[in-house]
């Protein structure tokens, strides 16, 4: 077993011990959310003419889940050990930054996906799911929750103290979740929030992953791709810098 | 091939108060098998060196080698031949402690490595605490499972970052029984404390720190030899005569006047006897560790030693001293310099033994007895 590895045994491990908090607490969030929009909306909304609003707000709440536990794995992970000191034991070892890299985002994708499943098994009790390309699912909620166990990463290095971390989840992460279409098709808005969501890498994630159900989306899966995985790749460069010089982790 | 090679190591810091040099131009060779320690107050720099060494932190000039290979470009080789114990008291709350050792190990790429894990746990005196978690032990057990963790990928080199602040006696005696052993065997030790006693016992070579500067550099013996006098303890409730007051060290009611021969001791005494102070529980012991640490502290480098008699104790340290040092169970007379240099095997935790009923004793006294070095 190599360096990586036993990170990511870690950091499965690490989330596993607290199931309840970090997998079955985000399920019944989304579910509670199915439930009430559901609800409300199920008679008054068709999206694409045709997709009752039940069915089409799971992949996006499936979506929504994935993206939020996979930043919140790799983020909490390394400010919780930052803080408490422990990550001492990393930073005496062997492990590369790619084996840091590797860790950290396998095992918050891990996570994200756990969650995400969870949530899809729980809505089969309210929605029949379509399955038009499931090819793109599969790439689409992959792409998503390494993007967001990146972008974790980055945050988990960056923040100082749990308030930093708390307002890049709550005013960046949250908010662009949110706005992405996720309870909403965004071709119902009007053209300038239209054009303002384009500019949301989340809802090139939300539209894709949605298009792998209903074969229909917002705009084509393969912009969404080149999107989605440019913006992965983009951040990966990033994360992997900030890994080998040391940031903030190493004086 | 020495263990350890600091090569013109310095380390500077950006602070809002502008650059803070942290180490400059440390230069020491640790050769295998050594027990080296590494002394010196608080903000000297020790800890900066020991994060160089780790990969905690990078020199901003010159490089350190571990068994030749440096710690930056051959960073993985480097540490894979370190156990570091680091200073503060840190745990990953998530884990038991097999779990931890298991992990710990697995970072460095050895696996199946229970029979070793076993073997220290039993030798820290922590097997029944194996599948506790990490926040129920108390202090002292974490400590014992921060050099578990630092041991678990069997490193030729320990380092350790004051391993023994705030913790009892017995898990002190524990600790030392455990290192000396793997000293033994051939391990090199790197050793940081503010227990001057235990520097002395165990530490065949010392080097000393001052604000990130080495001031001294060599064999214990020989520093103990350089400082070679003796010094007259006694106790009283009374003010001293001027003449004595300028050179005393003096903690509460315990009086420390360093004399190089018999002539001095029958001055104090004559002196004392003179201005009529009431003395009590005198004794002469032979300088130790502490009071060449205090010496070299109080001058500005190395060459207050080289003159061997002048390196006394008092000299520079004036009275304010610190107040935990009454060193209660000091013997007369040279008690402790048999344990000097005992080549750290048993009869170092003997030594270790002693009580000191001080026991909080150098630790934070330091700050007090060498006020203007730590800065800041």
């Amino acid at each position: 077993m190599t360096g990586w590895q036993m990170l990511f045994y870690k950091e499965v491990l690490r989330f596993w011990k607290v199931s309840f908090q970090t997998v079955a607490a985000p399920v019944l969030t989304a579910v509670l959310y199915l439930l009430i929009f559901g609800h409300v909306l199920e008679d008054h909304v068709k999206v694409y003419d045709r997709i009752g609003y039940t069915s089409f707000l799971v992949p996006g709440l499936v979506m929504m889940s994935v993206l939020q536990n996979a930043f919140a794995n790799s983020s909490s992970s390394l400010i919780q050990s930052k803080i408490m000191g422990s990550l001492v034991f990393q930073l005496l070892t062997p492990l590369s930054h790619w084996d840091w890299f590797v860790g950290y985002v396998a095992s918050s994708m891990v996570r994200g996906l756990a969650v995400g499943v969870g949530v899809f098994v729980v809505t089969l009790g309210f929605a029949t799911p379509e399955f038009a390309a499931p090819v793109w699912i599969l790439v689409f909620a992959l792409l998503g929750a390494a993007l967001l166990a990146t972008l974790g990463v980055i945050a988990g290095l960056w923040a100082d103290k749990f308030d930093q971390m708390a307002g890049f989840q709550n005013f960046i992460i949250v908010p662009m979740t949110f706005l992405s279409g996720v309870f909403y098709s965004v071709a119902s808005l009007p053209p300038v929030w239209q054009a303002v969501s384009h500019l949301n890498p989340f809802f090139y994630m939300i539209d894709g992953f949605r298009y792998g159900f209903f074969g229909q989306s917002d705009t084509s899966p393969w912009l969404s791709l080149g999107i989605v995985g440019g913006a992965w790749l983009l951040v990966s460069l990033l994360a992997v810098h900030l890994l080998r010089i040391g940031y903030k982790i190493r004086s | 091939m020495p263990a350890v090679s600091f090569q013109s190591v310095s380390k500077t810091y950006t602070t809002p108060k502008g650059p803070f040099h942290a180490l400059s131009d440390v230069s020491l060779d640790i050769a295998e098998g050594e027990f080296f320690g590494l002394l010196g107050p608080n903000g000297a720099g020790k800890t900066t060196l020991i994060s160089i060494l780790a990969g905690l932190a990078r020199a901003t000039q010159g490089r350190v080698l571990v068994q030749g290979c440096d710690v930056q470009q051959d960073f993985a080789q480097a540490r894979r031949k370190l156990g570091v114990v680091p200073q503060e008291l840190v745990f990953d709350p998530f884990f038991n402690v097999r779990e931890a050792l298991r992990l710990q190990s697995g970072y460095f790429g050895v696996r199946h490595n229970d029979d070793w894990i076993d073997e220290l746990l039993a030798s820290l005196g922590l097997a029944d605490k194996a599948n506790a978690n990490m926040r129920q032990l108390s202090g002292g057990m974490k400590r014992r499972v921060l050099v578990a963790q630092a041991l678990v990928h069997k490193p030729p080199i320990i380092v350790l970052d004051e391993p023994t602040a705030g913790v009892d006696v017995e898990l002190r005696q524990t600790l030392w029984q455990f290192i000396a052993r793997l000293n033994k065997e051939g391990h090199t030790v790197l050793l940081t404390t503010h227990y001057l006693e235990e520097a002395e016992a165990l530490c065949g070579r010392i080097a000393m720190l001052k604000n990130g500067r080495v001031v001294a550099l060599d064999r214990t013996s020989e520093l103990l030899k350089a400082a070679s006098g003796n010094v007259l303890v006694f106790k009283t409730d009374s003010a001293l005569p001027a003449a004595l007051a300028a050179q005393a060290r003096v903690t509460g009611r315990v009086v420390q006047l360093a004399a190089h021969d018999a002539q001095d001791i029958e001055r104090y005494l004559t002196t004392l006897r003179e201005a009529g102070v009431d003395v009590q529980d005198i004794e002469i012991r032979r300088a130790d560790l502490e009071d060449v640490f205090l010496s070299v502290m109080a001058g500005t480098s190395a060459s207050n030693l080289a003159g061997s008699a002048v390196a006394v104790p008092g000299v520079g340290a004036p009275a304010t001293a610190a107040p935990g040092r009454p060193k209660q169970g000091a013997a007369p007379l040279g008690g402790s310099e048999d344990t000097a240099v005992p080549g750290v095997g048993a009869p170092a935790t003997a030594a270790l033994g002693r009580p000191k009923q001080g026991a909080a004793p150098l630790g934070g006294s330091e700050d007090t007895a060498v006020p203007s070095v730590g800065a800041p």
